[in-house]
């Protein structure tokens, strides 16, 4: 289990900076695939976290839905021009800085921090069971104003993809 | 190295939060600053299911759940932006829509 968590934690950070700083390409398109690889990855994790319905659903929405969506835009728009500018050093150096202060500040208070860990007891078994009963009890008022919340996405990206925007 | 608890998930949740951060603040062309802010909440996710993991409580699973979903319509509807602003310029680089420095 511990060899299993190492290689998908190693394999979502490799694909991460990929994404955002791939040595090869400047190409939209890689970056999406390596986030696709960085978002199955991820759902490994969710397994090893006993998360099974979310690896499912991360999968399928975001690895399937999501991305696609992405891959269909960057392929209709035309990025010929875009790919040959390379990223200017100066301000990469300072995000980069800025970023490093962040998360060194972030990893530092996890060190220190006390948080109830109860590993031993898994009782989370039949887990998607327990969640479909929560999310249609406890969280039913959320789960409706979701699916409002998908609708008017829905509305705005029909407005908005229109020919003629007033 | 222990066994991996907690503090292992929350690690790499950080990490990949500050490599979406990064992307954010060095890259260039709107999608793939899009492509960023995916990565950072994809880590908010990790974060969020380990901590429902290691403390018994399916709570936050059903915020990951409320989170993918609203990701998804954020995506829908921030695409369409992107193709509509470069219907209108003819570019997705951030730099050539400063229009309100000048």
């Amino acid at each position: 289990m511990d060899a299993l968590f190492y290689l998908f934690a190693a394999l979502t950070l490799l694909c991460g900076i990929l994404v955002i700083a791939n040595p090869f390409s400047n190409n939209p398109v890689t970056s999406a695939m390596f986030l696709v690889l960085t978002i199955v990855s991820m759902a490994g994790l969710f397994v090893l976290l006993h998360a099974f319905f979310l690896a499912a659903v991360q999968v399928l929405v975001y690895a399937g839905a999501v991305m696609v969506l992405f891959l269909f835009v960057i392929m209709l728009l035309d990025l010929k021009e875009e790919q040959r500018r390379s990223i200017p050093l100066f301000s990469a150096g300072l995000g980069l800085i800025a970023v490093v202060a962040i998360a060194s500040v972030i990893i530092g208070r996890l060190w220190k921090g006390p948080f109830v860990n109860s590993v031993d007891q898994p009782t989370m078994e039949g887990a998607t069971t327990v969640l479909g009963t929560k999310l249609f009890s406890d969280y039913v008022l959320p789960f409706e104003i979701v699916s409002l919340v998908l609708l008017v996405a829905m509305i705005g990206a029909i407005l908005l993809s229109k020919k003629e925007l007033k | 190295m222990s066994q991996v608890g907690l503090h292992h998930y929350l690690v790499v949740s950080a990490l990949l939060f500050s490599i979406g951060l990064l992307g954010v603040i060095i890259r260039r062309n709107v999608l793939v600053i899009y492509l960023s802010l995916e990565l950072m909440l994809n880590a908010a996710n990790l974060a969020l299911v380990a901590f429902s993991r290691f403390n018994n409580n399916l709570n936050g699973q059903l915020i990951v759940f409320f989170i993918i979903t609203v990701a998804a319509s954020e995506v829908a509807v921030g695409l369409a932006l992107i193709v509509a602003l470069y219907r209108k310029r003819q570019t997705t680089h951030v730099e050539d829509l400063a229009t309100m420095r000048n």
